[in-house]
């Protein structure tokens, strides 16, 4: 057993540029996009052959022919066959928390090295048949009979051919996340101006950032696509104002757009975690440390909470427990499932009422300052495939924090369905 | 992309037809295979008055496991095997009566050669000579050997190596070089050595192993070549090219074990992150080849600024500033550092439509001459290679005619391959290479391009 803990290292990471629904990537699997994506991070550390501790990676949307996804792309990858994976799902919080598997691992001192990752096709869905069809295939799979073939054959209806498609909805609620998304932006009040603005500075964040190369190192191109589809360098909240709404438009004042809301999107992400000491030994960077990291999920059901609001109650935890205000960041990752979701949980936090009742503190969090928020862009401008989200953010951020100098402190939050939010604090 | 008029006039019926029409008749030439032998056959050596040579080449060819034969005279039988190669060391000659003996030994030795047999010359540079009678047959052999060049058929290649006094321990690696397959498409070249120190132990098998090399350009065409080669002799590559290319250039780092760089090498901040990255990485670079190069084609008079600027700022300002800053930084540019850049026959010949490419590759000549001496004093060396006509996915999009002329217009009658020029630039990133240096080797086949 190993006597303490040590903080993992991110060393680096990869991920393919993220495309736009049904195009450049809509021939793409969720395997074909996570081997690309684990080959080029193989390619930029020269990890071709050598086994790394353990592969994480999961997709939210996924075919039930995937069940061994992660170890699957492992295999079609030029990593070492005798390297081990798993998947995990947590929604969009999947790629944060493999990274924050992998990273515990390597803390307990269980792996030296280990790549956490996500993919996810909203092109290449998993369309599966209804239920009334399954049970009529699965018994006639079970006939043994040419009586019982033709007698379960006979179960057959005309509308059980259409098949399910995957809904961004949840369950439990019928709604998809948008319209929750909306419902929480109507409680806290959450204008259309400044959902437009944070959407304008996404894209702008992230073309500067592609401009300056700051993305040479964590991107590599992918079946003709070099940058994010969403992105639109030109992005303004003037040419932001005139979209239509198109969630909380049951009610009065809708605010939520197609242009602050993240598009539909396909891509994968990878992040090299791995103990210092494998990094140095191999002349491999440490861009930052995983810190710590915590979850938290809310009732959005009955409880009267917001679905994307998890992060809110995940973030007082992780700071309690290492003795951090809000305010003490250097950088902040706020995953912008929508630009009205990032305004609400600043402004939860920001709120006296709702920190002491809901919360439990004595006294708000309070403000961050707003330009240490998602410097180099995030969702809104890149996209937003489900579980590779989580692998762009620690890998942007870590970048980040390296270039800014050594101790430098950066928050990760990020909200997933099923009322659930995954946070982290990465450190340089 | 295989030479279709080289596969026929290879075959039975091309064989003939070829023949008694008189038509070219391109040989598959002899290209390095890892451990295949220096020669297919026996040498011959032969001196042209009091050399000084002879006993440096005799060990490099006994070194190599090559038979070397008595010189056969004018009269003599010819029922032997056929020579793999023919070497004369002229460091003899003092005048054009010498010269005579050059004669007498190469006409009959020539007869005898095989196929892609090699003619080596060995000499003392015009330019060091007493005389002008002696700078006058030095200058002669010059002459001699570019005619032997395109005389010889059948794969044949004819080369010049002038070597100063004090030059001797640089003679094994570049003689070596211009026997082996590696020089397949090098021919009627004429290389300058200088004295260096040059280290002893190379494997030359594995000849650039524990060495660090950055290929620019490296995603696809010539620099994946040259990753592919440098990677196959020992280095560890690390493959450079801009990010748009960056699927091609991790197949390529993935397939050679090296590593992928992606990075605009005219960034205004290029420069400086290669130099932290090699640093960081590790800890220092042995090898850079400036492949990276740009075609913006139009005729001078219908050439617009934005093709004139990206042109130099891609195929020459970016070789200048990045080997600049490796000079620069300490420790980086490691002891026995190699700088290779690509040039092009177009920036010796000049091309019509390439007035920008051509002036960038010009330049680039011009560099590696003024930069040598800075590179000598620190062990290190720079040298350009001049690709002629190589085959690439580029020349396939080429029309017919204009491919056809422009791959036989040389005296091997063919276009080179990539592997061509990147055997060469591995060759002068080897250790015992390192008296090559401020040259500007032509990988063109001799090309009939300013010759």
């Amino acid at each position: 057993m190993a006597p303490q803990t040590r903080k993992a290292a991110i060393v680096g990471g990869n991920r393919i540029p993220f495309a736009r629904s049904n195009s450049a990537y809509a021939q793409a699997s969720n395997q074909d996009m996570l081997t690309a994506t684990l080959d080029g991070l193989v390619a930029r550390f020269g990890l071709q052959g050598q086994q790394v501790g353990e592969v994480v990676a999961g997709a939210v949307l996924k075919h039930s022919r995937d069940f061994n996804l992660t170890r699957e792309a492992v295999l079609g990858s030029r990593l070492s066959a005798a390297t081990p994976a798993y998947g995990v799902q947590q929604a969009c919080g999947t790629g944060l928390e493999a990274a924050i598997l992998v990273a515990n691992k390597i803390a307990l001192g269980q792996l030296e090295s280990g790549i956490a990752g996500g993919v996810d096709t909203t092109s290449d869905a998993p369309l599966a048949v209804g239920d009334d069809l399954r049970r009529v295939l699965i018994s006639l799979a079970g006939a043994r009979t040419l009586q019982q073939r033709l007698k379960a054959l006979a179960g057959i209806r005309p509308g059980q051919l259409v098949p399910e498609m995957p809904r961004n909805a949840e369950p439990r609620t019928g709604l998809s996340m948008g319209e929750h998304a909306a419902i929480t932006a109507t409680e806290w009040e959450i204008g259309r101006e400044e959902q437009d603005e944070l959407a304008a500075r996404s894209h702008q964040n992230l073309a500067a950032a592609y401009d300056r190369g700051f993305f040479d190192d964590l991107v590599t191109p992918y079946l003709g696509l070099t940058r994010d589809e969403s992105l639109r360098p030109d992005s303004t909240v003037e040419k932001l104002a005139t979209l239509e709404p198109v969630f909380g438009t049951g009610g009065p004042d809708a605010t939520m757009t197609a242009g602050n809301s993240t598009p539909l999107s396909d891509g994968a992400s990878a992040v090299l975690v791995a103990s210092d000491e494998w990094a140095a030994e191999r002349g491999l960077p440490v861009l930052a440390h995983l810190v710590d990291a915590q979850t938290a999920a809310v009732d959005y059901v009955h409880g009267g909470e917001g679905l994307l609001m998890a992060p809110v109650y995940a973030v007082p935890v992780l700071l309690a427990r290492n003795g951090l205000a809000l305010q003490d960041f250097d950088f902040y990752e706020i995953h912008e499932a929508f630009a009205s979701t990032v305004l609400s949980t600043m402004k939860a936090w920001e709120d006296p009422a709702f920190c002491k009742d809901r919360l439990g503190l004595d006294a708000p969090l309070g403000a961050i300052d707003r330009p240490k928020l998602n410097v180099n862009g995030s969702s809104l401008a890149a996209g937003h495939p489900f579980a590779a989200t989580g692998g762009r953010i620690v890998a942007t951020l870590a970048k980040t924090l390296h270039e800014a100098g050594p101790g430098k402190r950066g928050l990760i939050s990020v909200c997933a369905a099923g009322g659930q939010g995954v946070v982290a604090v990465l450190e340089s | 992309m295989s030479d279709w008029y080289r596969d026929f006039a290879n075959s039975g019926v091309g064989h003939t037809i070829t023949k008694q029409l008189g038509l070219p008749r391109p040989a598959v030439l002899r290209r390095y295979e890892p451990g295949a032998p220096l020669l297919d056959g026996p040498a011959v050596i032969g001196s042209a008055g009091e050399s000084r040579l002879r006993d440096t080449l005799t060990a490099v060819l006994k070194d190599a496991g090559v038979p070397v034969l008595s010189p056969v005279v004018a009269d003599g039988g010819t029922d032997g095997e056929r020579l793999g190669a023919v070497l004369l060391d002229a460091t003899g000659v003092t005048g054009p009566a010498d010269l005579a003996a050059a004669h007498d030994f190469l006409a009959p030795a020539v007869k005898r050669l095989g196929a892609s047999g090699r003619v080596l010359v060995l000499a003392d540079p015009p330019s060091d000579a007493d005389s002008p009678a002696q700078v006058a047959a030095r200058q002669a052999l010059e002459g001699l050997v570019r005619s032997i060049a395109k005389e010889l058929r059948n794969g044949g290649t004819a080369n010049l190596l002038l070597v100063p006094a004090g030059a001797e321990a640089s003679v094994p690696g570049p003689v070596r070089f211009f026997l082996s397959g590696r020089s397949a498409y090098v021919d009627g070249q004429v290389a300058r050595l200088t004295a260096a120190d040059v280290p002893g132990d190379q494997d030359d098998e594995r000849p650039l192993a524990g060495k660090v090399a950055v290929v620019t350009g490296a995603a696809r065409g010539i620099g994946a070549s040259i990753a592919r080669v440098m990677a196959r002799d020992g280095a560890h590559v690390v493959a450079v090219d801009v990010p748009a290319a960056g699927q091609s250039l991790a197949d390529v780092a993935n397939e050679i074990g090296g590593t992928a760089f992606q990075l605009d090498i005219t960034a205004p901040d290029a420069a400086e992150r290669l130099i932290a990255h090699l640093h960081e990485r590790h800890g220092g670079v042995d090898v850079v080849v400036h492949n990276a190069g740009i075609t913006r084609d139009k005729l001078l008079v219908n050439m617009d600024a934005a093709r004139w600027n990206s042109v130099m700022a891609v195929n020459l300002q970016a070789q200048l500033d990045i080997t600049s800053a490796l000079l620069d930084a300490e420790g980086v540019l490691r002891p026995g550092a190699r700088v290779i850049a690509v040039s092009s026959q177009s920036g010796i010949a000049g091309n019509r439509g390439q007035t920008n490419y051509a002036a960038s590759k010009a330049g680039v000549i011009g560099m590696v001459r003024a930069w040598a001496p800075a590179f000598a004093e620190r062990g290190a060396t720079i040298n350009a290679v001049a690709p002629g006509f190589i085959v690439t996915e580029m020349t396939a999009t080429m029309p017919f005619g204009t491919r056809e002329i422009g791959s036989r217009i040389n005296s091997l009658q063919q276009g080179g391959l990539p592997v061509d020029v990147a055997e060469t630039i591995a060759w002068l990133a080897q250790p015992s290479a390192a008296g090559v240096n401020g040259q500007v080797v032509r990988v063109c086949g001799q090309s009939f391009l300013g010759a």
